[in-house]
């Protein structure tokens, strides 16, 4: 196999490598590298999760087939290259579709394991991982979830080696369109509590991050249920050509967007019926869109706080209101305690994420929000983390060393180690 | 009716493409090429992505003997329907690989030339029977000129599109049209690593480009279509001067 050259970057662009890659064109040609290096997918993590700088990755993502449909189980054998968007549209005129699908339908299967992500019904449905039913590694090794090497690499960020397939139980339904109801939460309290009542199967809720004083909070719960039905037509997919002007997103712009995007929504809200991949995967529509923040990129903190923290939610919200850095791009969402790996992000609580375009001041709010979710009993998540020290993991991931331990034995020389995994020292650990 | 495809070389990221956009047409599907391990795993994917069918079959250019039940597999299914077939092999051993061992030259045209040319002569016939079908034969811009870095695959490809162009001219009296591609650089296995790659296109890209032509009528089709004009260019450049250059 081949190495080239390249160089690439995190879906947040700040953040990039310079390094060998190869990418395998079928599974025979991905053994003989399973030992050498990590793999990597469609590199959606926001920070350096997919970056290995003077050193080899894999791209996985030309061995993307579905190697065997079992319909009366529901389990789908896919290669790991295999985009969730990908699986959703085939699955779903069959009546199934992926039982977690994260917010990008370009996430590819072993990313998805490798990050064990959630989605919109994580309350409901539980992590990424507790779908998998089996992990075949480009090694050969295959991993039930019996296998100690299970919750090593599901949430285990690559440091097993590359996947080479996966069994995913599916969920069962017939889902042509989705019902979308759209309510406004006038503040955080408020909008917590709906968070906590919602009986719906799918919630997201997006926040106004620029909303201070008695509005601080506020935002919009959209809470989904799958149907059937006519199809609305899909809008074609658009792509932003080049990169947008450091003002597009500058605070007033922001405010005024958010201000209009808030009131978009009727006080007394409403109901849609929505695409499938409107609904779950809403910014994939418009290609590239990382390209809207700008040359010099942007970062994404996301963490998630026990349910007694409201407070510290509270106090995270007023320091980026009065930051003038946010995005609108902020979402709130309530997490159920599901997970399946040492490293998996999702624990019980309530999840906040939120763009910040990459400008004098931006690593420094996101520190605050960091020491902010420890000192809560909190996390952060490594798909989104581009800003976190090394010190700041072990107290958020009680599990570290644990899954330290299980990678080292397996991969002692390092081989499959990344920018993320160096950065925060994760495979140090004790 | 839905149409049958006979892909040969059918694991190439080109030909994986074009798999995929026949399948979601609903189309048969035979596979033909060397990793059957591969090819299986494609059918049922295939399948699954909407094919009427798709069935893994063993071509190797090298062993004729693998020829005549490809066509035997590719006229069940497609009954009184039309039978399609696109050629995607080939093999590009670096020039320096084949300076040091000219016996590679013999492989090399077996697989970019006579093994496929072969295999369509024993299918003609056939075709002609039926009176209609298409064949796309992809040929290179690596054929339009000998190059110092690869004239033994340029002279393979330049012979297969000499041949096509001759099959055109047989299979066009019976209804059957022969499409020759020359697709210039695509982003596959055979170009991951070469330097001054420039204005790489999809595989998606180009299979799409490929059947949308093909099923107009197109004789030779260069693609992206820039290619034509980069073509135009270096084959126009005179022999004294081409000689002297390294492009």
């Amino acid at each position: 196999m081949s190495w080239k050259k390249h160089s690439w970057a995190g879906w947040g662009r700040v953040q990039s490598a310079t390094g060998e890659l190869a990418r395998p064109e079928r599974s025979a040609a991905l053994a003989p590298l399973a030992t050498e290096a990590p793999a990597i997918g469609n590199c959606r993590s926001y920070g350096d999760a997919a970056l290995v700088s003077e050193g080899r990755a894999i791209t996985m993502t030309r061995l993307d087939k579905i190697l065997f449909f079992d319909e009366a189980d529901g389990v789908i054998h896919v290669e790991a290259g295999a985009t969730i968007a990908d699986l959703a549209r085939i699955l779903a005129p069959k009546g199934f579709l992926p039982a977690v699908m994260p917010g990008t339908g370009f996430a590819t299967v072993g990313g998805c394991i490798a990050m064990d992500v959630h989605g919109k019904n994580h309350h409901g449905a539980g992590s990424f991982g507790q779908h998998v039913t089996e992990i075949t590694l480009a090694s050969g090794k295959v991993l039930t979830p019996s296998h100690p090497l299970f919750k090593a690499t599901v949430g285990g960020i690559g440091q097993t080696g590359p996947i080479a397939s996966a069994k995913l139980k599916l969920l069962r339904a017939k889902v042509d369109v989705m019902m979308v109801t759209e309510r406004r939460a006038e503040n955080l309290e408020n909008f917590l509590d709906l968070l906590d009542e919602s009986e719906a199967t799918y919630t997201v809720g997006w926040i106004d991050a620029t909303a201070t004083g008695e509005a601080l909070g506020r935002g919009i719960l959209e809470e989904g249920e799958t149907g059937a039905g006519l199809v609305p037509p899909a809008k074609r997919g658009r792509k932003v050509p080049f990169n947008a002007p450091s003002w597009a997103l500058a605070a007033p712009v922001v405010r005024l967007f958010n201000k209009l995007y808030y009131g978009r929504v009727p006080a007394a809200g409403r109901t849609l019926v929505k695409p499938i991949d409107d609904f779950f995967f809403p910014l994939d529509r418009i290609h590239d869109w990382n390209k809207l923040y700008g040359k010099k990129g942007f970062h994404q903190f996301q963490c998630v706080v026990p349910v007694t923290a409201r407070g510290t939610l509270r106090s995270m919200l007023e320091a980026i209101a009065t930051s003038g850095l946010a995005s609108p791009l902020a979402v709130l969402k309530r997490m159920g305690p599901g997970r399946a790996g040492h490293l998996s992000f999702p624990m019980e609580g309530y999840t906040l994420a939120v763009d910040f375009r990459n400008r004098t001041g931006t690593r420094g709010l996101i520190s605050e929000l960091i020491a902010e979710a420890k000192a809560a009993g909190g996390r952060i998540y490594f798909a989104k983390d581009s800003v976190a020290r090394a010190e700041d993991i072990p107290g958020m991931y009680p599990e570290l060393a644990e899954w330290a331990e299980a990678v080292n034995a397996g991969d002692p020389e390092h081989h499959y180690e990344t920018d993320l995994t160096k950065r925060l020292s994760l495979r140090s650990a004790k | 009716m839905n149409e049958t495809w006979i892909l040969l070389g059918a694991t190439s990221s080109m030909a994986r493409a074009m798999a995929r956009q026949l399948a979601g047409e609903g189309a048969n599907l035979v596979l033909a090429g060397r990793d059957m391990a591969d090819l299986e795993a494609q059918a049922t994917d295939l399948a699954l992505r909407g094919a009427a069918s798709a069935k893994a079959a063993r071509f190797d250019a090298r062993d004729a003997a693998t020829f005549a039940p490809i066509i035997d597999a590719a006229e069940t299914l497609a009954g009184e329907g039309p039978i399609n077939c696109a050629v995607f092999v080939g093999s590009m051993p670096p020039q320096d690989a084949i300076d040091a061992d000219p016996s590679l030259i013999d492989g090399t045209v077996t697989d970019s030339f006579t093994g496929p040319a072969r295999f369509l002569q024993m299918l003609a016939p056939k075709l002609e029977a039926k009176g209609k079908g298409l064949v796309i034969g992809v040929g290179s811009v690596a054929g339009d000129r000998g190059r110092i870095g690869n004239y033994v695959y340029g002279a393979a490809k330049s012979g297969f599109a000499t041949y096509l162009s001759g099959l055109r001219n047989r299979l066009g009296r019976s209804g059957v049209h022969v499409m020759t591609v020359k697709p210039g650089f695509v982003d596959t296995a055979m170009t991951w690593d070469v330097e001054g790659m420039f204005l790489v296109a999809s595989p998606a890209q180009v299979a799409a480009h490929m059947l949308k032509k093909g099923r107009k009528g197109r004789n030779v089709l260069y693609t992206p279509f820039f290619w034509r004009y980069i073509m135009a260019i270096i084959r126009s450049v005179p022999e004294p001067i081409f000689k002297k250059l390294s492009v």
